[in-house]
């Protein structure tokens, strides 16, 4: 094995170019259990930990583009107003330790069905930049899961960065487990309301050969919302609403009986997560409306 | 490969380290500092928890690599590392060497644990160690919760927390008296 510490952005592109077959390791979390456990033994490790650039955010007018390394510990405590629901997401993953050193660009590589940042980037709308000696390009992120732990990533390719939508109204994060702290999730649910858009999206995790959006889902309730003046009285959303949302969000799965849970409980289970979302969020986005109507 | 980096305040060259080795694995088999448990070796039980350029992590899964030009700090150096914080040195009842074995100093934390019966068997309190006293260090009067999502990485077998609750509870009463 050959341990390589390129020192710039410029420097990883090459060695990634020169050795395709080279393993990248940010916060190592998921690569070092893997080699820990002899479950790969790659010929070239790729350290990204000296790439400063990979360890910085930068918080435009309307997207937050956030260095591929950077831990989930900033994003928790640091991105809270403009990226809420990856903040969430964040503050789930594992433990303080694992927080201290995983990022949202490892949790991309490993492209795993359950990551938590996943259904958090789906929901608020958000681009990868990929980048090789070839050149860069940002794909859309509903595009970047191509199956089970696989992404769209060229062989040459790292990611740089990730661009995700600022926070235009309230977000949710929800993450079904047995306990609070240090679980892999049984399902999760990322949803997102965008008032400048009069949109809602979704972003389902370990329910699904990868994560997905519930596209449907997100139709009906848009369409629902519009037709019924929601968004301009901030009425409550009718209890049929909400239903038939959670019902359509349960179709959009796809999943299997695992050791964590069987396939019916997942979907169940998606199903209350998108109603308690949407609930959540929706009375948040009222609450403000009222807010800025009293202050007016 | 070899690979530089500072433990414990002290500049530590390890040599012939196999390139997928951990960082834990060059702390305990190749510097003499089996203070950093190894128990599963997954990021799961937190035993292994040191802190690197100040951040609190799993030793097992760095790669030694990737401690290179870094500082770590592991149980061995507790006492001096929090001493140095508080500005007047640690409690003295032996040595002054961070080495295994040669240092019978504790840092405020460490007192604690003893005083409160937080150690059972013992295979966790390094980590946990090391993972109150940042906290300690950040946050002076930690509420419950506090105390509780900061350990929350950290598994032990035998106490059931409670005295590991009290334990803390009990170092950052004293750091606040100023004891
Ligand atoms: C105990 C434990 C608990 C965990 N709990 C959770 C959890 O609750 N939720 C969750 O989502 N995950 C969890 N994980 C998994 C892991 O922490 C996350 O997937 C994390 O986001 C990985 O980030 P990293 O920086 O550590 O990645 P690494 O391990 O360094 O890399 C992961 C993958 O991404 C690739 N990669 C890294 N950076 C780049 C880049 N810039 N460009 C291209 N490829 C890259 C690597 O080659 C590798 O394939 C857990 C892991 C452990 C050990
Ligand atoms: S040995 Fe590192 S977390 Fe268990
Ligand atoms: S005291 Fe035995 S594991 Fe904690």
């Amino acid at each position: 094995m050959d341990f390589l510490r390129p020192a710039s952005w410029e420097e990883a592109l090459a060695a990634k170019a020169e050795h395709p077959t080279a393993v990248p390791i940010a916060g190592g979390t998921d690569v070092m259990v893997e080699i820990n456990f002899d479950h790969r033994r790659p010929e070239y490790l790729l350290d990204l930990n000296r790439v400063g650039d990979l360890y910085e955010w930068e918080v435009g007018e309307d997207r937050v583009r956030l260095g591929a390394s950077v831990p989930y510990t900033r994003i928790m405590e640091d991105l809270r107003a403009e990226l809420p629901a990856l903040a969430l997401a964040s503050h789930t993953v594992a433990s303080p330790q694992i927080r201290n050193r995983g990022s949202v660009g490892g949790n991309l590589g490993t492209a795993s069905p359950a990551g938590d940042a996943h259904p958090a980037l789906l929901a608020a709308g958000a681009e990868v930049e990929a980048e090789s000696v070839r050149g860069s390009r940002r794909i859309p992120v509903d595009d970047f899961y191509t199956g089970v732990k696989r992404n769209a990533l060229a062989p040459d390719e790292l990611i740089r960065a990730v661009h995700v939508r600022r926070a235009d109204g309230p977000q949710q994060y929800a993450k079904v487990g047995t306990r609070n702290a240090m679980v892999i999730a049984v399902c999760a649910f990322g949803l997102a309301l965008h008032p400048a858009t009069r949109t809602v999206r979704t972003g389902i995790g370990s329910a699904a050969p990868t994560p997905v959006r519930a596209t449907v889902a997100e139709d009906f309730l848009n369409a629902a919302l519009e037709e019924g003046g929601f968004w301009d009285d901030g009425q409550a959303v009718t209890p049929s609403v909400a239903r038939r949302f959670a019902e359509l969000c349960a179709a959009a799965c796809d999943p299997i009986d695992d050791v964590r849970g069987t396939a019916g409980y997942r979907r169940h289970a998606v199903g209350v997560l998108a109603r308690r979302t949407l609930n959540w969020a929706w009375e948040e986005y009222r609450g403000a409306r009222r807010g800025t109507e009293g202050a007016a | 490969m070899r690979v530089h980096f500072t433990v414990n305040g002290r500049p530590q060259e390890a040599d012939d380290v196999w390139e997928g080795e951990s960082l834990l694995y060059v702390l305990r088999e190749r510097l003499g500092l089996p203070g950093s448990k190894n128990a599963c070796e997954q990021g799961e039980c937190g035993s292994c928890t040191v802190r690197l350029d100040g951040v609190p992590v799993c030793a097992c899964l760095v790669a030694a690599g990737q401690a290179e030009g870094r500082e770590v700090v592991t149980v061995e150096g507790l006492a001096e590392y929090a001493g140095q914080r508080s500005g007047d040195g640690p409690p003295r009842a032996g040595g002054t060497h961070s080495q295994a074995g040669e240092d019978t100093r504790l840092a405020p934390v460490q007192q604690a644990f003893v005083d409160a019966g937080a150690v059972q068997c013992g295979f966790c309190t390094p980590g946990l160690l090391v993972a109150a006293d940042e906290l300690l260090e950040r946050n002076p009067m930690p509420a419950d919760a506090d105390i509780r999502e900061a350990l929350s990485g950290n598994l032990c077998r035998c106490t059931g927390y409670e005295k590991i609750m009290d334990a803390v509870r009990l170092a950052a009463a004293r750091q606040s008296e100023g004891t």
